[in-house]
């Protein structure tokens, strides 16, 4: 071991260190950017690192250069185009973009290295263990998150995809890349079997992600953002680079930990989301059958406008906005930050936001603090609940079964699912386009609470008239 | 079983056991920019695009390399940059107070 090679590995421990630093900074708003500044330093001392044990080394040929060079500024030039482009509301896609690459990446470096020792018959059970597991994991990863990007963009149908045979096909892929692995670590180097086996992972990436619904984005995205983790870890193993194994692990962790959380969120499990089939596309229970719910469910509902809603509004003195799936679909978060700018000249607001509100894990708390609404009026759920007894107006926009209180009654298909207590506010008004269900399909008993107006209407119209409505009431 | 490939498995472990810790206490108001933030760590396999391409000699290695450099490059510039322009909009309070309705109430 000489200097520089103590050198690298002392860089690569740094560049670990400044990663685990830095997510220890995101535990507040406050200190989250420093984190993310730190990261990017150590991201920078890791590839420095590399670059300076490669030009020592001197085993890279002149066209390795090139190749390197041009491969990874183009590659980021593309990827920073993206990060500054992107509306807030489609950052689900690109994080899935970029979740697609990674694990891409880690299957290519996995892939190369078998290239280069392929024939040989010098490839160690160790190294070919780690390749078989990313060249099955990587391109899994790649398709996947690609199918969902395709889903949350709406180039690919955000229903649940369930054609005749899938399961089958399913099953048939699984069967090929297993086979295909098994016969590598058997000991036979062939490239066509790594080629049949990527083939047949990458066709899995679609197939598991196809009948997965739209609602469900947020568990499949934390999910795939913990596989390319991994598979950038076991790229690591196969490299034998510590850097890949702790970044990649990292990862691994902070996905897994996300997935679970917003499983349970939904009240789902992991394996049930996976299994996929459920739930229908972005605009299904908002959208389907607007106008016909007010007369179907009127019985025990007390219908409202815009007005009396302004009026309640602009007499209270604290105010809870519970913003759900149905604002974002909506687009509404402009709405709705201006509504609370205008309510907070008079009186408390803060916005009541659950775990699964949104495209993905927080997405819905990125889009209010791109409407400007500061983050101290952001309260999570636990926050939240602790606050709605002394709420004078809950306004519920577009969330439904987050607020339904049948959920902490055993018995139904809500039972168990964290929620937003709204029901314990002194009033609440729902703006929503009509009684519809939501995903878990049962009636919101919080619809036919006495103190509950229904506002019908679709949330980016229906908050404007509000608006109009208390700047009118503020103005005489 | 090498002694490489023990302690290989070794910081695996122990690394997810850090990340978990660590990640558990990230409120789910952060939860986005830390997904992407994550999303930034794991292009630290731009580095296994960086050894690929200093071992490739074959054009099949070539390739390989390029797609892994191109793919990583993106993943790691477009992640922190996403990251950061997510983070510099969670502001506490907007400085300038509202128009109208300033310190009516006093």
């Amino acid at each position: 071991m000489n200097a520089v090679t103590i050198a690298v590995d002392l860089a690569y421990l740094l560049a670990a260190l400044g990663f685990v630093v830095a997510l220890h900074l995101m535990n507040s708003p406050a200190t989250a950017r420093k984190g993310s500044r730190l990261s990017w330093l150590g991201m920078i001392v890791a590839v420095s690192a590399a670059l300076t044990s490669v030009i020592h080394d001197a085993t890279i040929t002149t066209t390795g250069w090139v190749v390197l060079s041009v491969g990874g500024v183009g590659g980021a030039a593309v990827g920073l185009v993206m990060a500054r482009r992107v509306k807030m509301t489609d950052v689900p896609q690109v994080v899935s973009i970029f979740n697609a690459v990674g694990g891409g990446a880690a299957a290519l470096v996995a892939a190369g290295d078998f290239v280069r020792l392929a024939g040989g018959g010098g490839i160690s059970s160790r190294v070919m263990i780690a390749t078989v597991l990313d060249i099955i994991i990587g391109p899994v990863t790649f398709s996947g998150s690609l199918i969902a990007a395709g889903k949350l963009q709406g180039w690919v149908d955000s229903r649940p995809v369930v054609f005749p045979g899938a399961r089958l096909a399913t099953a048939a892929v699984t069967l090929v890349g297993v086979g295909g692995g098994c016969y590598l670590l058997a000991g036979n180097d062939s490239t066509w079997i790594v080629i049949l086996v990527v083939c047949a992972a990458l066709a899995f990436g679609v197939t598991m992600t196809m009948p997965i619904g739209g609602a469900d984005m947020p568990v499949v995205v934390a999910l795939l953002n913990s596989f390319t983790g991994i598979a950038v870890a076991i790229a690591g193993f196969v490299i034998n680079n510590g850097g890949l194994i702790i970044g990649g692990a990292l990862v691994g962790a902070s996905g897994g930990i996300l997935t679970v959380l917003m499983a349970q969120a939904m009240n789902r499990s992991v394996l049930s989301v996976m299994m996929g089939g459920f739930g229908t596309g972005d605009r299904g229970p908002a959208g389907a059958g607007a106008g016909a719910g007010a007369g179907a469910g009127g019985a025990g509902i007390r219908r409202i406008s815009a007005e009396d809603a302004a009026i309640q509004l602009a007499y209270a003195s604290k105010v809870a906005i519970v913003p759900g799936y149905g604002l974002a679909a909506a687009q509404a978060q402009h709405e709705a930050a201006q509504l609370a700018e205008l309510i907070g000249e008079h009186a408390t607001v803060f916005f009541a936001i659950h775990p699964v509100a949104g495209r993905m894990p927080g997405h819905m708390n990125v889009l209010l603090a791109e409407a400007n609404v500061p983050y101290t009026e952001l309260k999570e759920m636990d926050a939240a609940n602790l606050e709605f007894p002394t709420v004078d107006v809950a306004l519920v926009v577009g969330a439904n079964d987050v607020t339904n209180p049948a959920a902490r009654r055993p018995g139904n298909s809500v039972s168990g699912m964290p929620i937003l207590n709204v029901d314990q506010a002194k009033s609440v008004i729902v703006i929503k386009r009509s009684m519809g269900h939501g995903y878990a399909g049962i009636d919101n008993e919080l619809y036919t609470d006495p103190k509950t107006g229904m506002f019908f209407s679709d949330a980016k119209a229906g908050l404007a008239e509000i608006i109009a409505s208390v700047k009118a009431l503020v103005a005489s | 079983m090498t002694a490489g490939l023990m302690s290989d498995i070794y910081m695996f472990v122990l690394a997810i056991l850090v990340g978990y810790e660590v990640i558990t206490k990230v409120p789910s108001t952060l939860h986005t920019p830390l997904m992407s933030a994550s999303n930034a760590i794991h292009g630290i396999v731009i580095i296994g695009a960086v050894v690929t391409a200093s071992q490739a000699r074959t054009d099949a290695g070539y390739v390989l390399a390029f797609v892994a450099a191109f793919f990583a490059g993106m993943n790691v510039v477009g992640g922190y940059g996403l990251t950061d322009r997510m983070l510099q909009m969670f502001r506490k309070r907007p400085e300038p107070v509202s128009h109208d309705g300033k310190k009516e109430l006093s």
